[in-house]
């Protein structure tokens, strides 16, 4: 129905190509330099302190943001150079999980789920109810939520309707945006085992970004560590890990392993400094 | 005297602001005193007002491509009837009875304002012909513009700047909708189409409330009133009135939708685009009026060259 194009390139080129990619902002650059080749099938979790880029990298992969340099190829393609048409064709080939899960308030929990399948399919009203309710029942919610307002719900139960409206187009690649940020111990594990049931489920190719380092290593095949520009010199590299998530506690940088165990480190030592003690 | 004491102990502070921050530059700035103090803050005050003038451009830019990219889409794809009909009831049904109320005040208290003057003339039954020409030409217009943009203009900068805090624009965006097609769209049209209506009815309403004033009231005789009122208000004043409406509908809803999508974080920022957008689009449609105003003057007269006579 959808011409994907999906089978152009052979599976072994990477599905997402970030180039040396740089983002600024007015007054701030937020990514230097930064390269990413993510597979076919692959988990990587991007991680890093808040600030350092992680949502901004994920918002250009699907071309929310413009690189200021640099080039994302999605399937072989450079996005920035499609026309619109193009570009949203491409795009729905994606699932967008959101932090705050931007579920439209407007419209009611079914509408949400229901809206990319109105927006790109043909589907009839009966059927689009039927995947809404299967989409919704993946992610562990009642039939019942269909009818109401997401204003309604609880945190982690807005989260699961994002994450089934991100999915209710069967999408190839499913970017989460903090998922488990704001969520209980508890509520963020539940999110953990959908996020390992999507992938069971569908053959989807996951970017989690986040900061809770239990998610990364319960859900990543890799891991991907961002730091940010103020505080690296001009000629290091941001990206200071790049592997396994089980050799990460063993990576001989500081700041990663600082990162990894929540230790603040010489943090504090620059807070007390500017206090004048 | 207070304005220049005040000059000048802006640009000793200012001059001492940036004294400090060069450092170096600092030591000549004192000793030369107050002529380098002042030259510093006038070189400070040129270069802000540049920073303005550029940022003013830049943001006229950014309006005019937003403007440009709502019409493109509304020609190039009908939008979707669901958004239609919601954005509509918003802007037409619920705007009425604030527009027909103030209508009906506006009517009033032309004759009010003007019924002593007359009165001494011995004119009264011409209020009828000020009156409702005034409305039909000028307040009917404005008045239903400036209700809309209070109610639906700085609305749609709170709503949609609330959907683009919380992401919700992306959200339409990753999904492949083009948010510009989906929000902007529905709410321009709306505008545009409905706000004629408006105007209609501020115009009826104060026509209503000018004969229940003048006659009731100041016992004015109803027949010349009203003779008097459809032998001076002309076709051509209705449509002037309904014509300047369409360029108000249109300022309010792109300036109120713009403000929403380049709206900043955080509940300040919504507060902060929901009243730039009423008082820019308040601004904006009075200007308009003027030049629409113009313009249609000059036609009326290059129509009708003797122009109407009030006696």
């Amino acid at each position: 129905m959808i011409d994907t194009g999906a089978n152009r390139h052979t599976s072994r080129d990477p599905l997402i190509r970030v180039d040396r990619l740089g983002v600024t902002f007015p007054g701030r650059e937020v990514l230097r330099d930064v390269r990413l080749e993510v597979s076919r099938g692959e988990t990587v979790a991007i991680i890093g302190e808040s600030g350092c880029g992680k949502t901004v990298l994920l918002k250009t992969i699907i071309a929310l943001l413009r690189p200021t340099r640099g080039t994302v190829y999605f399937d072989g393609r450079d996005l920035n150079a499609m026309n619109e048409a193009e570009l949203t064709r491409q795009r729905i080939r994606f699932g967008f999980v959101f932090q705050q899960a931007a579920l439209f308030d407007s419209m009611t929990v079914g509408q949400n789920v229901a809206f990319p399948l109105r927006q790109h399919t043909e589907k009839g009203e009966r059927e689009i109810r039927e995947v809404v309710v299967s989409r919704l029942a993946e992610v562990g919610l009642p039939e019942t939520v269909v009818s109401q307002k997401p204003a309604e719900l609880s945190g982690g139960m807005r989260k699961r309707v994002g994450l089934a409206r991100a999915l209710a187009l069967a999408p190839e690649v499913v970017l989460y945006d903090e998922p488990t940020t704001g969520l209980d111990p508890i509520m963020s594990d539940v999110i953990n085992e959908l996020i390992l049931s999507t992938r069971r489920h569908h053959p989807v190719t996951s970017l989690v970004v986040t900061h809770d380092m239990r998610t990364a290593r319960k859900v990543a095949d890799r891991v991907v560590m961002l730091y940010p520009l103020p505080r690296l010199d001009r000629d290091e590299p941001q990206m200071l890990y790049d592997g396994p998530p089980q050799e990460i506690a063993a990576c001989r940088d500081p700041r990663v392993t600082q990162f990894v165990e929540g230790e603040a480190g010489e943090r504090l030592m620059e807070m007390r400094q500017r206090n004048g003690d | 005297m207070t304005g220049a004491a005040l000059l000048f102990s802006h640009a000793d502070t200012l001059s001492m602001a940036t004294g400090s921050r060069m450092g170096s530059s600092a030591a000549a700035g004192r000793s030369s005193g107050l002529t380098g103090g002042l030259f510093d803050w006038l070189v400070e005050w040129i270069a802000d007002l540049g920073e303005r003038v550029t940022a003013g451009i830049c943001e006229l830019g950014k309006f005019t491509l937003f403007s440009f990219s709502a019409v493109r889409w509304l020609i190039a794809r009908a939008p979707r009837r669901e958004t239609i009909w919601s954005n509509f009831y918003q802007i037409g049904v619920l705007s009425l009875p604030v527009v027909a109320l103030t209508g009906t005040f506006i009517g009033m208290v032309l004759a009010v304002q003007s019924y002593g003057q007359f009165r001494m003339l011995g004119m009264e039954t011409r209020l009828g012909a000020v009156i409702n020409m005034a409305l039909v030409r000028e307040l009917g217009p404005v008045l239903a513009a400036t209700m809309l943009a209070g109610r639906v203009g700085s609305s749609m900068a709170a709503e949609l700047g609330t959907m683009r805090v919380t992401e919700q624009i992306d959200a339409l965006t990753a999904m492949g909708a083009n948010p510009i097609h989906y929000l902007v769209v529905p709410r321009f049209l709306g505008c545009l189409i409905l706000i004629p209506a408006l105007t209609i009815m501020a115009d009826f309403m104060g026509i209503v409330g000018g004969y229940y004033y003048s006659v009731f009231v100041l016992d004015i005789e109803p027949h010349h009133y009203l003779q008097n009122s459809a032998s001076y208000v002309g076709w051509f004043d209705l449509f002037s009135g309904m014509f300047k409406s369409l360029f108000f509908g249109a300022a309010i809803a792109l300036i109120g939708c713009h403000h929403g999508f380049n709206c900043d974080a955080g509940a300040e920022g919504v507060g902060r685009a929901a009243t730039n957008a009423f008082v820019l689009s308040f601004v904006v449609i009075l200007l308009l009026d003027l030049i629409l105003g113009i313009t249609l003057d000059g036609l009326y007269y290059a129509l009708w060259p003797k122009g109407p006579s009030i006696i």
